[in-house]
């Protein structure tokens, strides 16, 4: 019924008016795109740790910080470079963000979650949300409330044109980045001994050890992935938008609702959930009829997992679990 | 306490322990009566303690208890779901905001379309909006965010631990988002938007029984207003801890441990798990309301932009700090955590300035700190302060060690 009435909602924009529609599309594959960076980090370390990191969001948001002193103050990259400099500039930033940023995610597991893993589970959340404060903190302290930006590097030349639809480089940079990431990571899991140990640690933790898998280690191997994949979501975030130490809380939850809404533990999910709430998020803001507009975004959102929560907490392409039913 | 010397049996020990624990009981009867005493005549000695030397500063104004107090009282609203039935609540500021609101419906210029007046004091006969006293405004705030409270719990309250502490969030965020967009709902104007509604009468006992007994008839316009405020906080507080001390030693109490320890053996021992957890957000929702609503009449106003998300985690921040489930250690949690919130981060601040020449702006940072705080409380005194009596001995014989085969993550 909920789901008709929104399929005739689309359609309606879509015949008013094409090609805004189109756009609004491309804009919504774009922040989904990002969206789904972090959401694939909240996604590992909750099937491997049942725990929801909290700090991921703003792990995400320090790690656009970062990459913008890295870009802009250190490399000196600005909108009058050339393309191969600014191109080349970006690639190194992802680099270096990504090491330091996984560095970071595995020294948060250790300090703070490491000595809760035999704790009731809900206290191991509560230390996530004071990681969270202080992590969203530490960008507080070192970029104060001003928002950075690195957008206009990459031209806003049109990779295709269709009528009045035009799908910027800008954009395309963003999925020409994120493809083969996530081909490696699925590489990554699916194909080497840690990705094995990964699997076999998320599926039973204690059969694993017994197996002679190295559990702390696999753990931190999760870690340091979700908080490259973060950092690539940093970098290219800061490429489209402005960004701030407190972005990361409300993308955080976004992108949690995304990992939720593909079936939490499920990377595949995760990507389509963020997909799919990227496009929700755009087609809200940038349609022009009838839509709620952007006041409304974050109860739509919520709206959407609570909703998936409670009538199908398994997500979209997730398995049942005991904690859902 | 009747149990234990029972069990103890006979003979010429019994003697001697019945003593020891009536003196104990009289000792924690006595300092109870200090506290509150001390609590009681705050406003007879505050001004000659500010002038102390060194220490003067931080003692709170009156203005600040008053705020210390409303927030404790949340905290102890919210240990009764957090702490006593062990269900994590991200959300508890929705109802610090439907108390809030329900002040500010029936308690000001808001709905100007209606005259009606009800036992309110201070405002003229003819005021347009609804004006009802503030003491059945607080009766009907209570009621109504117990409302709401069940309203969240009943389709959320199956989901287990950490998913029920995410749809508390997402209601957490729904409602404030709610209440600043609620401007022109169908064309009706029911929040007044980011601007909020202000503003709110005052409480008072208006002119009949002024004359009677003395009571003073409207709080904003007597001399003493401050000192008014806070004793009916002091008030509200101490009926909040009796109803939340009563409530854990009674039936339903028992019941909310029961599923806080082991959901699935108390469901096996016929405790009902949709009502008992339901009762728990209803009554937690309720202390969440009457505080709410005390706070907009303090504050003569309900402002969208008090009712964000890291209000909630302050409040969870009180309770853990404190002592999950224990309320007297909740009480401690929420008056340490209250006064850094509204003067001693800026205290200790302005002082580790002048101390160190360095400039730091402490409160910019205080969600950093209560961050900071809750880490380290979780990972080196998860009992908090002063910890609830079971709950430590429990974290001592460690009785949540996790086994190697966990029952409650097996289907059911």
């Amino acid at each position: 019924m909920l789901v008709g009435l929104i399929v005739v909602w689309l359609l309606v924009n879509f015949f008013k008016d094409p090609s805004e529609f189109a756009a609004v599309f491309l804009i919504g594959l774009t922040n989904g795109t990002v969206y789904g960076l972090v959401a694939i980090g909240y996604t590992l370390v909750y099937g491997i740790l049942q725990l929801i990191n909290f700090a991921h969001g703003d792990v995400f948001a320090l790690s656009g910080l970062v990459s913008f002193t890295v870009l802009v103050d250190w490399l000196g990259v600005t909108p009058a470079d050339s393309t191969a400099v600014a191109v080349g500039g970006i690639l190194f930033t992802l680099v270096v963000v990504m090491a330091v940023f996984a560095t970071v995610n595995v020294t948060i597991e250790f300090v703070a979650y490491r000595r809760l893993r035999h704790a009731p589970r809900l206290a191991a959340l509560i230390t996530a949300i004071g990681m969270s404060f202080i992590v969203q903190n530490v960008g507080l302290a070192l970029y104060d409330v001003d928002f950075r930006s690195a957008s206009g590097l990459i031209p806003r030349t049109n990779v295709f044109e269709i009528g009045d639809v035009s799908y910027t480089w800008n954009k395309f940079m963003v999925i020409l980045i994120t493809v083969p990431v996530l081909v490696l990571l699925t590489w990554f899991v699916a194909s080497t001994r840690h990705g094995k140990a990964m699997r076999a640690t998320a599926q039973d933790r204690d059969a694993a050890a017994m197996l002679g898998i190295n559990v702390n280690r696999t753990i931190s191997v999760t870690f340091a992935l979700a908080g490259a994949l973060a950092a690539v979501g940093g970098v290219l975030f800061l490429t489209q938008f402005n960004m701030r130490y407190d972005t990361g809380f409300e993308l955080g939850l976004i992108a949690f609702t995304a990992a939720v809404l593909g079936g939490i533990g499920n990377l595949t999910g995760a990507v389509l959930g963020a997909t799919l709430i990227g496009l929700i998020q755009a087609f809200n803001e940038g349609l022009a009829w009838h839509a709620p507009g952007s006041d409304w975004t974050r109860s739509i959102v919520f709206g959407i997992l609570i909703a998936i929560l409670v009538f199908r907490p398994e997500g979209l392409l997730g398995e049942r679990t005991p904690e859902g039913a | 306490m009747a149990r234990e010397q029972r069990a103890t049996g006979g003979g010429g020990g019994r003697a001697a322990l019945l003593a020891r624990t009536t003196l104990e009981r009289l000792r924690s009867r006595a300092f109870l009566l200090v506290a509150i005493g001390l609590l009681l005549f705050y406003p007879s000695y505050v001004d000659s303690a500010q002038d102390l030397e060194l220490m003067g500063e931080f003692f709170p104004s009156l203005n600040s208890m008053v705020i210390m107090i409303v927030f404790t009282m949340m905290a102890v609203g919210l240990n009764i779901v957090v702490g006593y039935a062990g269900l994590l609540d991200l959300g508890y500021v929705a109802f610090y905001a439907a108390g809030a609101y329900t002040a500010a419906w029936f308690a000001s210029l808001q709905f100007e379309q209606v005259t009606f007046h009800f036992g309110a004091v201070g405002v003229s006969e003819d005021l347009p909006g609804i004006h009802i006293s503030i003491w059945l405004v607080l009766l009907l705030a209570a009621l109504f965010t117990t409302v709401v409270g069940i309203m969240i719990g009943l389709p959320t309250l199956r989901l287990r631990g950490d998913y029920l502490a995410i749809v508390t969030l997402g209601f957490g965020e729904i409602i404030p988002q709610f209440v600043r967009n609620g401007d022109s709902i169908a064309g009706f104007d029911l929040t007044h938007g980011t601007f909020g509604i202000s503003p709110i009468d005052s409480p008072g006992f208006g002119s009949t029984l002024n004359d009677t007994f003395g009571l003073p008839e409207s709080y904003r316009q007597a001399t003493n207003a401050q000192e008014l405020f806070f004793w009916t906080a002091v008030v509200l507080l101490l009926f909040t801890v009796f109803c939340s001390v009563r409530l854990r030693d009674s039936r339903l109490g028992r019941a909310w441990i029961a599923i806080r320890e082991d959901e699935t053996a108390a469901a096996a021992m016929g405790v009902p798990l949709m009502r008992t957890k339901t009762w728990a957000y209803a009554l937690g929702a309720f202390f969440g309301g009457i505080a709410g609503a005390y706070y907009a009449s303090f504050k003569s106003g309900a402002f969208p932009a008090d009712f964000y998300f890291n209000i909630s985690i302050f409040l969870l921040c009180m309770v853990i700090l404190g002592g999950i489930g224990s309320v007297w250690g909740v009480i401690v949690g929420g008056m340490v955590l209250g006064w850094l919130n509204v003067e001693g981060l800026a205290t200790i601040g302005s002082k580790v300035n002048e101390a160190t020449g360095i400039d730091f702006e402490v409160p910019k940072y205080q969600f950093g700190i209560y961050g900071f705080i809750i880490v380290l409380m979780m990972l080196f005194r998860p009992v908090g302060l002063i910890p609830e009596r079971r709950h430590q001995r429990e974290l001592e014989e460690g009785v949540h060690d996790e086994p190697l085969y966990d029952a409650t993550h097996e289907g059911n």
